[in-house]
């Protein structure tokens, strides 16, 4: 699987035409769904920048979030081919309409002396929580679209950061747009 | 009543109406074995390798439209079977091949012949199934039947655990299946099917592209009595052959990189080209970017949505079988007042008889040597053109498909896809088994035919009467014709040395040889071959060692930068 270039750049259009778009899939919650959706992606050459997957609130379908980047034709192939996958019941293009996406994100960074004070002003202008503090480090929890994420790292300094972890986005759509079989 | 797992297995083959097995029996599936070999129904063919078995099963479905099986153990008996399910999954053949698993509690655990069965065919099937528990295993059997046959067709592996097979539990088959996640549209739209007859009726110059889904899904029927109401000019790729009548006026040969003159220059300057259970393949359209022409519009008509607008973008889109879009579109024909435009039409037949007037498929008759394609043409004449023929993959199979001319579905049995070597021995078994009495060849050559060798002992075993016609020119001829054509006539590894006498072999396994070395033996030769009518002949053709497939498109080049035979 080809992991996506670095990610501020590839949210924007990437190569001629090529946009990031998020799928929404419905999949029945059977062992194997997962590698057999990720195997379709790399043996095709398709490009995954997220995957997240868990079970809904029905039990025997689960619902994954992937984030890709392609070109129009690319992007209907791609659905396509996953419909196309026995195990998948449904596919929907989010950014084909109103949508909303979100990701969490756990960060360590280091927190010591003066910094300490400008590393919670900044937590706070971006709404994240302090989960964890030690006497050197706070371990913050941020939620957001994945930009918003990427424009906090960019903002602290990036020696500071001991350790990042990122869901991957979850989307859904906005109103009535309702993805379910 | 209570059965094991091994028995539920047999009882769902009944069940099916499942005439043969093909497999190898191994430690993981000896239960299988044991309760096939207590009932009579279902018959094990038992075969020398496993890529044999698959390939046979494949051979059977392919020759008779049923559904194909076969049965092997676990790890090695696994990953020999997987040459011959790729090979099924890139023709579309529905099979069901069932694979024993080392017991559910030493998966994960490198026991001894175990390997990830599912996880090592994914690629390569439709679908597959680990069975983990023996209630679940009668209903995944009945899946498997089902999702290999509908919409697009494709292998479907079982995977099954020892220990499943002896635990017990109430059986009963399933009638029906119904899956939330698998609906294949099978109904094409009537919207675009109005669209496309409108187009088509409309055409100056009409070209008909026919594929493999044509064969698969019997459409060939519709196909035909589509094109000759019409009166257009019809081709099938490899995989389509017999879809259209080969001996048809309106026919022009098979398109593509080994295709004829005239077909592939009205596939680029047709203004409307309909593609009917084809998918635009690379040996077929070679070059996307060439084939583009923006005043050329594309119907599609295919079974499955991810075929269209994959490789070339197309006009109007049909997805649904074939057969039912072609009887849709024949009504409308039918039904309308509007014709064809007849003076575009003679216009565009004078031209495409132009492009025939090449004779692309001409060759040297008066050569000393044995020409390979002369020998096709014999076995045309002979078997009445009525054989079944499976082939294996090099120039032979070229050969084969322009020069034996099939006017019936299901009669031409090649690895189209995959491009499978040793695909055509064992598909042949399949083919007689379910066609006992039928004359079936198989066009092979020297180094094709010694990748699945060893089936000319099951063939001894099970008393069938194949043909084998070697092209013999001691080359791995399509190789080295790619070397001499792209890399300065160096022929590494392609000579294959040290053969073996391939008549003392073909006695050897207890079958007839022949050796013919003269042009004005073959005929003779094919004759009292095929009067052998129970005994298997291997026919060795001493055939010109130089000779080339014309015409041909260079990979990557455009349909229409062919290479034609030189000036003879
Ligand atoms: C299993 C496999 N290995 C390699 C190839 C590549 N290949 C394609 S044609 C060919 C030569 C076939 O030689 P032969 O069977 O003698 O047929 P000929 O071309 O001489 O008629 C080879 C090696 C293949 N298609 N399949």
């Amino acid at each position: 699987m080809r992991i996506a270039p670095p990610r501020g750049a590839a949210r924007r259009s990437g190569e001629r035409g090529n946009w990031r778009h998020i799928l929404s899939i419905l999949v029945e919650n059977e062992a194997g769904a997962l590698s057999r959706i990720s195997g379709l992606f790399s043996a095709r050459g398709y490009n995954i920048e997220s995957l997240t997957v868990a079970p809904t609130e029905d039990p025997t379908m689960s619902r994954m979030t992937i984030v890709t980047i392609g070109s129009e034709d690319v992007i209907e192939q791609i659905t396509k081919q996953l419909n196309k996958l026995v195990e998948v019941v449904k596919v929907v293009d989010l950014t084909e309409g109103n949508h909303i996406e979100r990701e969490l994100m756990l960060v360590k960074v280091r927190a010591a002396g003066k910094d300490r004070d400008e590393m919670k002003r900044l937590a706070d202008i971006f709404r994240g929580r302090i989960l964890d503090v030690t006497d050197k480090s706070y371990t913050i929890e941020l939620t957001g679209t994945g930009s918003k994420l990427d424009a906090f790292l960019q903002a602290i300094e990036p020696g500071v950061i001991l350790e990042t972890v990122r869901t991957g986005a979850s989307g859904i759509g906005r109103g009535e747009r309702i993805l379910r079989v | 009543m209570q059965l094991t797992g091994a028995e539920i297995v047999v009882r769902c083959l009944q069940e099916e109406g499942v005439e043969y097995v093909y497999g190898y029996p191994g430690g993981s599936v000896l239960n299988i074995y044991d309760e096939l070999h207590k009932q009579e129904k279902v018959k094990h063919v038992l075969v020398r390798h496993e890529q044999g078995a698959v390939h046979a099963a494949d051979g059977y479905s392919r020759s008779s439209q049923k559904t194909g099986v076969a049965l092997v153990t676990s790890g090695p008996g696994v990953t020999n079977a997987v040459t011959g399910i790729a090979t099924a999954y890139m023709d579309s053949i529905p099979l069901v091949v069932l694979s024993g698993q080392v017991p559910t509690h030493y998966i994960g655990q490198d026991a001894f012949q175990e390997c990830d069965a599912v996880g090592i065919t994914r690629p390569c099937v439709k679908h597959n199934f680990l069975v983990k528990d023996v209630k679940d295993l009668a209903a995944t059997i009945k899946k498997a039947f089902y999702l290999a046959a509908t919409g697009r067709p494709g292998p479907v592996l079982v995977d099954i655990p020892k220990d499943v097979t002896q635990a017990k539990t109430a059986f009963s088959y399933p009638r029906t299946v119904a899956l939330r996640s698998y609906n294949p549209v099978t109904k094409g739209h009537s919207g675009q099917i109005k669209k496309a007859v409108q187009l088509l009726l409309e055409a100056k110059r009409p070209m008909v592209y026919a594929g493999g889904g044509v064969v698969l899904n019997n459409a060939a029927p519709q196909l035909t009595r589509l094109v000759r109401s019409l009166g257009y000019p019809c081709t099938t790729t490899l995989m389509g052959l017999g879809g259209f009548p080969g001996t048809d006026p309106q026919y022009t040969g098979m398109p593509g990189m080994h295709g004829t003159y005239e077909t592939n220059m009205a596939m680029q300057h047709c203004d409307v080209l309909i593609a009917v259970g084809a998918r635009f393949d690379d040996r077929v359209i070679g070059n996307p970017s060439h084939f583009f022409r923006a005043d050329r519009k594309i119907i599609h008509i295919d079974i499955d949505p991810s075929s269209i607008s994959k490789r070339v973008k197309v006009d109007v889109p049909i997805v649904g079988y074939v057969a039912d879009v072609l009887d849709e579109m024949q009504k409308l024909i039918d039904g309308s007042p509007q014709r064809p435009d007849a003076a575009a039409l003679k216009a565009w037949w004078a031209e495409i008889k132009e492009w025939q007037g090449k004779e692309c498929l001409r060759y040297d008759r008066g050569s000393a040597l044995i020409k390979p394609q002369f020998v096709v043409e014999k076995l045309y004449e002979i078997t009445g053109g009525d054989a079944f023929i499976t082939s294996d993959v090099g120039q032979h199979q070229m050969w084969a498909a322009q020069y034996y001319k099939f006017d019936q579905p299901r009669r031409w049995i090649n690895s189209g896809g995959l491009g499978t070597m040793g695909f055509g021995l064992p598909a042949a078994m399949g083919v007689q088994m379910v066609n006992p009495g039928a004359t079936v060849a198989c066009v092979t050559g020297e180094a094709s035919i010694q990748m699945c060798i060893q089936e000319l002992s099951t063939c001894k075993q099970y008393h069938l009467p194949i043909k084998l016609v070697n092209l013999n020119n001691r080359y791995l001829g399509m190789v080295r014709q790619w070397q001499e054509f792209f890399y300065g006539n160096r022929y590494a590894e392609s000579y294959v040395d040290a053969l073996p006498d391939f008549v003392k072999l073909a006695e050897a396994y207890g079958h007839v040889g022949m050796k013919i070395e003269k042009p004005g033996d073959v005929e003779g030769a094919l004759r009292e071959a095929f009067k052998l009518k129970e005994r298997l002949v291997f026919m060795d053709f001493i055939t010109d060692q130089t000779e080339n497939v014309f015409p041909m498109v260079p990979g990557g080049k455009g349909l229409t930068e062919m290479i034609l035979a030189e000036e003879l």
